[in-house]
């Protein structure tokens, strides 16, 4: 009990979002009563300049938005990692000793380090080409 | 689980007056009611102000025929939104179609609740305020994304990807710059990073400073982050018509807009907390300290000012010019500055604790 009850911080969070749910299911269902719908076969067909669409819009493209979408992932995990090192190294309150900081400090370096050749060898390969 | 049920269980039938769940969840409603209604209606507003900015610089009027000075305009423009007929192409896929709109509004709202306007003043104050943050802007891909997709057309689909692929590419700077004003500040709560910047020297402590590169690569990250111009690639007219939004009409079209600009001003909003004291005042010691959600508004809405400035002056970017940008410039720039600060933090401890003496 004691250790779950800084979860309860998070409890007006769900007091917005209930309000915001609100607020939009009210602004999508609002139109639908008091707007008028009279819907017909050009005005619901794909918007394509005024061509009748070729082919489904679901089909092949460029790899390169996978491949951002990747290295988003790697980064983005570095990036949490980092969090709670951030937080930690220089708070006092934590008590943690200068030998302590300056280890930390390395491994992080190393980590980071690490990461930076990972992220040399993607650019190097053209990963971050566009073309 | 039944632990976690019961401890809720019991937070809501006690805080804060004893008085039962209800007198928790009344207050709390009503707190959450004041910070969304007066966001939207600043946001009704913004929305002009932008417009009148960007007619400014243009040398045009802008909106002046609604209201005085055209005061209403975006009121006028809600009510036209909303006796608008919904158009739900013949090919979308309808849930999905609807559910993204609805997400895209939901969740810059919902950011809103860890952000503190004042001393107190905050609708959740949790301990990691700013991984919130970052994961409710994560999740914003999602709404533009099933869009795109649901409209089942050409140009929404280019536009969505797009703009999922350059959200989450300026969202890897964004972070990196984080972590370097909290290895200033030592806390993820939103609440003691303003409060770490008032050391007694007013905007002289303040981190935009310090960190003053990495200030600059939030702002401009945060414009592509929020598909603002220059970076507008999503819904560049002369290519994409309107982007992900191209079959969205009335409300659900509104939606959009509305969610988006939410996360601009929450952008803003970021900006102010993390690197210009938040609520405290430039100058300390004035009578005017006792004003902190006036120097909150200000500050946010002199960011909302620069946004719409580079709006109106900045040209688009090209696509492979923004990714270069993104993953070339501000990606390798911002892990060098978080091992700079680190490493300078580390070899001179008299500086860290200058920037952690906020705790005393």
């Amino acid at each position: 009990m004691a250790t779950a009850d800084f979860l309860l911080d998070y409890l007006p969070i769900l007091v917005f979002l209930g309000i915001a749910l609100a607020l939009a299911l009210a602004f999508t269902f609002i139109p639908m009563l008091i707007a008028p719908n009279a819907p017909d076969a050009e005005k619901v067909s794909t918007y394509e300049c005024g061509f009748n669409a070729f082919d489904d819009a679901r089909t092949k493209f460029d790899v390169q938005f996978y491949i951002v979408a990747i290295l988003f992932i790697i980064v983005d995990l570095d990036v949490a990692f980092l969090f709670p090192w951030a937080v930690t190294l220089f708070n006092p309150t934590l008590g943690a000793d200068r030998a302590f900081q300056i280890f930390a400090f390395w491994s992080m370096f190393v980590f980071l380090a690490v990461f930076a050749i990972g992220f040399l060898y993607e650019w190097k390969k053209g990963a971050l080409e566009w073309r | 689980m039944t632990d976690l049920i019961n401890a809720i269980w019991t937070y809501v039938s006690t805080r804060p007056t004893d008085h039962g769940w209800l007198g928790w969840l009344i207050p709390t409603t009503l707190q959450a009611l004041a910070v969304l209604l007066s966001l939207l209606v600043a946001q009704a507003f913004l929305m002009y102000f932008d417009r009148k900015v960007w007619a400014a610089v243009q040398m045009r009027k802008g909106p002046n025929v609604v209201g005085p000075f055209g005061l209403l305009q975006s009121f006028a423009d809600l009510l036209k939104f909303v006796f608008k007929e919904v158009v739900i192409p013949a090919g979308a896929n309808k849930p999905l179609f609807i559910v993204a709109p609805i997400l895209t509004f939901v969740l810059a709202l919902v950011g809103w609740a860890v952000i503190p306007v004042g001393p107190g003043l905050v609708g959740a104050d949790i301990n990691v305020g700013i991984l919130y943050l970052f994961a409710i802007s994560s999740l914003g891909v999602y709404g533009i994304i099933i869009g795109g997709w649901a409209s089942n057309s050409k140009y929404p689909f280019l536009g969505s990807l797009r703009s999922a692929a350059q959200m989450v590419s300026y969202e890897v700077s964004i972070g990196f710059v984080i972590i370097t004003v909290l290895l200033l500040v030592g806390s993820l709560n939103l609440s003691d990073i303003v409060a770490s910047q008032d050391r007694g020297m007013g905007m002289l402590n303040w981190h935009f400073i310090p960190l003053f590169p990495m200030f600059v690569v939030f702002f401009i990250s945060a414009l592509a982050e929020t598909n603002r111009p220059p970076f507008d690639l999503p819904e560049a007219e002369s290519e994409l018509v309107a982007g992900y939004q191209v079959e969205y009409s009335s409300t659900l079209f509104l939606m959009f807009m509305i969610g988006e600009l939410a996360n601009i001003v929450l952008m803003c909003a970021l900006l102010t907390t993390l690197f210009f004291g938040g609520w405290h005042a430039p100058i300390p010691g004035t009578p005017l300290d006792d004003l902190p959600v006036l120097w909150f508004g200000l500050k946010t809405v002199f960011f909302f000012f620069l946004f719409a400035m580079v709006k109106a002056i900045v040209p688009r970017y090209r696509y492979d010019q923004l990714m270069r940008i993104g993953w070339k410039i501000f990606l390798p720039l911002s892990l060098v500055w978080v091992v700079l600060v680190s490493g300078l933090l580390l070899a001179f401890p008299a500086i860290a604790d200058h920037f952690q003496s906020w705790r005393n």
